[in-house]
């Protein structure tokens, strides 16, 4: 996903790298707590994103889009990874749409690193933060030593 | 006096109809307009285009679409194919082309297979419905950019079908 030699287990400078990632600013991303193989960051709604105009619910991709970039930055925030990383794996659960007009917050977690595989786990919300919007679970790549 | 059988259609007539159904599927979804992507129709068959934009790069050196447009590129084209397919038989069957967007169906799960970098380039996706039933649906989706024998992205996922369109 991005070379991270520099970023390695250093929230604010993972923070400076997502800031740069066009994509991520297409997006309207903001970004919080980055270290330690956690992320979190945030998806202010927005009429460009929605995928039902009908509803002006959001669209699955975008919310897929959130969750890929919330698991690359746990894992390239572990404290076991040293070189660039890539997603291999992701799959996407969606429990309910989100709510119109709602900011879409996603937090993840790298919960297991090996020589060759990071696993990431991860969880979307809008302000009902009891009830998740969708879960994510993602395999990425640890470039070799 | 025998009657005859009405001429066929013009194949003008076939083709707007057609056209204009599949741009009234795509054209209520700002997402997709965000996105830049669009979708060529042969007879039946969608193939989607999302032509390279800056916007769309997730890591600037080496530059490589973001993976997360790649996963939404092919849920798009994975939901889309999905509505088209339930839309054919509708305009086909004599019918006439819904003049407002038919409901789309919803995703359920999708999951994405990451086979190599997305280049900096235009990107295509096909999908295949694999299955239709009155509540789910299962719809495998690919995506390439120069060769069509190696794919960057291969994804499937389940889908629920819109209430009472089945």
């Amino acid at each position: 996903m991005a070379d991270d030699t520099d970023t390695r287990a250093d929230g604010a400078t993972a923070k400076d790298f997502f800031g740069t990632v066009p994509h991520a600013t297409a997006l309207g991303l903001t970004f919080g707590t980055i270290e330690g193989g956690t992320a979190v960051m945030s998806m202010p709604w927005a009429e460009r994103l929605v995928g039902d105009p009908a509803t002006g619910v959001v669209h699955g991709g975008a919310v897929s889009a959130l969750m890929d970039t919330c698991c690359g930055a746990a894992v390239m925030s572990h404290p076991q990874m040293g070189g660039p990383t890539a997603t291999l794996g992701l799959r996407i659960d969606y429990m309910r749409p989100a709510t119109p007009g709602q900011t879409i917050r996603a937090e993840a977690t790298c919960h297991h690193v090996t020589r060759t595989v990071a696993f990431v786990r991860a969880v979307a919300m809008d302000d009902d933060s009891a009830r998740p919007v969708a879960t994510a679970t993602g395999t990425f790549t640890v470039s070799a030593a | 006096m025998t009657a005859r059988r009405a001429a066929p259609e013009p194949v003008e007539v076939t083709r707007q109809r057609r056209d204009q159904a599949l741009a009234t599927l795509v054209a209520g979804v700002p997402y997709i307009t965000f996105l830049g992507v669009r979708f060529e129709r042969r007879g039946d068959e969608l193939t989607a285009i999302m032509p390279y934009a800056s916007s769309l790069i997730g890591n600037p050196a080496p530059a490589a679409l973001h993976g997360g447009a790649t996963a939404a590129f092919l849920e798009m084209t994975a939901i889309i194919s999905l509505g088209w397919a339930m839309l054919w038989p509708r305009i086909e069957g004599g019918g006439q082309a819904p003049g407002a967007a038919p409901a789309l169906p919803k995703t359920i799960d999708f999951t994405i297979d990451y086979l190599r970098a997305g280049l900096p380039r235009d990107a295509y996706a096909r999908a295949r419905v694999t299955r239709v039933g009155r509540r789910y649906a299962s719809v495998q989706s690919e995506a390439w950019q120069d060769n069509r024998d190696r794919p960057i992205a291969q994804a499937a996922g389940h889908f629920l079908m819109p209430p009472g369109d089945g």
